[in-house]
């Protein structure tokens, strides 16, 4: 169980892993306060802010992945919007990019819909779930100063990574990423030289 | 869905699956996200084998939606392939190439409407054009062998030339009664 484990301010943790990441990281964040956490440690032109599409997080991430060895992709998320597309860590499993990173930052509620207690905190164990799926970087992370390794993870890109991130249920000030999705895919693909199709 | 024996012996495609993996080739579509049909077997196959595709088997249809959403922010093109059943799973996640105008692709076989023993196939197989037009998918369809390649091209135009989202439908009659008793 987690409940006796610390947990990490979630804001202070993602700045300071966004701070570390190599520049020409991609990073796909989860719907709701995940986003929020990355657009406030800075807003960078390799980043793609999902307000909607629960679950999409992983598995957008895994094409972004493949599509692109050369760079380290980076999901950023939370539980609940990892937990609705659970089984994607299978797909992950089968094909292991070896640049691809999952940050799951766990409060163990669905911050976003009033708090209600999820299933991290009801018995799912999600590193043992990373792991049963073949991801056997899988790690739990209850200390700021593994914001260091986990970015050298990244950047070594040397096999699929996942962290779980225990956090607080503390809800810092929301800082809204743009909200316009076409905006967002046209700048993401501009950053790599891509056209808008 | 595979049947078990090995390749040297299995009968050779029919000539519109084989249509179909020449088409998506042509396109130099990189990514092919899918749960399997039997209708889907030769292209499955072949990307399998080919260095240059990566194929992505998935737990459920959705996650396709978004995989071909990255593949293609990263730059490469990708399709989603499943039955029709799997068009039901792919809803709220079709919000996603909506909202971003992603180009977004999928060949569907039918199910539940030619010779279907399953009963149970009917009610997605009814409403797999629905439900795709309900979420803006524009949808087209292939019944003839001799029609598939067309289709499937015209499809890839209007997908990756126009950044348009399209569903190709492969009627139940193009692959035929399933034979549901092993002998």
């Amino acid at each position: 169980m987690t409940t006796a484990l610390p947990r990490l301010d979630r804001r202070r943790f993602v700045a300071d892993l966004v701070g570390r990441l190599p520049e020409d990281t991609l990073v796909v964040t989860g719907l709701g306060s995940p986003s929020y956490d990355v657009f406030a440690a800075g807003d960078r032109p390799g980043t793609f802010y999902l307000w909607g599409a629960m679950g999409a997080a992983a598995p957008l991430a895994l094409g972004l992945a493949l599509a692109r060895p050369d760079r380290p992709v980076v999901a950023v998320t939370g539980d609940g919007e990892h937990l609705m597309g659970i089984g994607t860590l299978a797909t992950i499993g089968a094909r292991l990019p070896p640049n691809l990173t999952l940050v799951v930052l766990d409060n163990a509620h669905f911050g976003e819909t009033g708090m209600q207690p999820s299933h991290t905190g009801l018995g799912t164990d999600l590193v043992a779930v990373a792991r049963g799926f073949g991801i056997r970087d899988a790690v739990r992370i209850t200390d700021p100063a593994q914001a260091g390794d986990l970015a050298g993870r990244v950047a070594a890109r040397s096999g699929t990574t996942y962290a779980q991130v225990l956090i607080t249920t503390d809800e810092p000030p929301r800082a809204l990423p743009p909200r316009d999705g076409v905006a967002n895919k046209n700048a993401f693909r501009a950053a790599l030289g891509l056209p808008t199709f | 869905m595979m049947n078990g024996m090995s390749q040297t012996h299995a009968p050779a495609p029919p000539s519109w699956q084989e249509d179909v993996f020449t088409a998506l080739k042509k396109y130099d579509v990189r990514q092919i996200a899918y749960v399997p049909d039997a209708g889907h077997s030769h292209t499955l196959r072949e990307a399998r084998r080919d260095p240059a595709i990566h194929d992505v088997v998935l737990t459920t249809e959705e996650e396709g939606v978004a995989v071909t959403a990255g593949a293609w922010l990263g730059g490469q093109r990708a399709v989603l392939l499943m039955q029709s059943s799997g068009v039901g799973n792919c809803v709220n996640m079709l919000s996603l190439p909506a909202m971003c105008r992603f180009p977004f692709l999928t060949l569907v076989t039918m199910r539940g409407e030619y010779a279907e023993f399953n009963p149970w196939q009917g009610p997605m197989g009814r409403t797999t054009r629905q439900a795709l037009e309900l979420m803006g998918v524009t949808v087209l369809r292939a019944d003839r062998p001799e029609e598939v390649a067309e289709t499937v091209e015209a499809a890839l135009d209007a997908v990756f030339g126009a950044g348009g989202r399209v569903a190709v439908l492969l009627g139940q009659k193009l692959i035929g009664r399933k034979k549901w008793e092993r002998d």
